[in-house]
């Protein structure tokens, strides 16, 4: 699947975008979330604090027990601050 | 039925709201909302607006079915900019029309309620004499405004 960051959460990746192959134990976002927190430092800065990161599955804002299967985007953010 | 647009450059408001009421008799209501981007008392240079292309549009265009679901509406449009934008410069507009007011006026502010929650931009501070200060932190006061309209989530 690809994965998009945006705002703090792309400036500590490293990246705005990439392919992830996550193992079949990852089941939810959470996991994701928790699996991609172990890929280096940056990554880890990123999902610190789990419920600071929001996600979406194909652009539709999902919760940490969101299923990812058969997604194709997955999307990690902070709370969003516009209008 | 509503209008989206994400873009970079800047909108009239007259004319966009205008475009919502002309050549028609059934309106009777039309509410304007312009947010600007402000200095902060001098201390602002500009903002920095990054956005999630493709679902900022789709996003918000759920939160215009949800509002015409809501109250009757007859037309919308909202406009939402991302990119450099200095104090004094319009950063979103949201205008509505209906036949009756309360309508007009409870569905701006829903979408504006919306907007700031569940809209998918962020916005970063440039400060006067030079670094980034940084991403504007999301407010507990615009969560409790949009959790006004859904009192199911």
């Amino acid at each position: 699947m690809k994965a998009l960051y945006f705002a703090w959460v792309r400036e500590r990746v490293g990246r705005a975008e990439e392919e992830l192959d996550p193992p079949p134990t990852v089941v939810t976002v959470g996991d994701l979330a928790a699996w991609l927190s172990g890929r280096g430092e940056g990554y880890a800065l990123a999902f610190d604090k789990p419920a600071a990161v929001r996600a979406a599955l194909d652009r539709v804002h999902a919760r940490a027990d969101a299923r990812i299967a058969g997604v194709k985007e997955v999307a990690f953010f902070p709370p969003m601050t516009g209008g | 039925m509503a209008s989206v647009r994400v873009q970079k450059s800047d909108f009239d408001p007259g004319a966009e709201a205008e475009a919502l009421a002309r050549g028609r008799t059934d309106v009777g209501a039309l509410v304007t909302f312009v947010g600007y981007c402000r200095d902060e008392g001098g201390r602002l240079a500009a903002l920095e607006l990054e956005h999630y292309p493709g679902m900022a549009e789709e996003e918000i265009t759920r939160a215009a079915r949800e509002a015409e679901a809501r109250w009757p509406l007859l037309g919308a449009t909202v406009i939402h900019r991302y990119g450099r934008i200095a104090p004094g410069e319009r950063i979103v507009l949201v205008a509505v029309a209906a036949s009756h007011r309360g309508a007009a006026f409870a569905a701006a502010e829903m979408l504006m309620d919306y907007l700031k929650t569940r809209a998918p931009f962020w916005k970063r501070a440039l400060r006067l004499g030079g670094g980034l200060e940084g991403w504007v932190e999301a407010k507990e006061q615009d969560d409790r405004s949009a959790a006004r309209w859904s009192p199911a989530d």
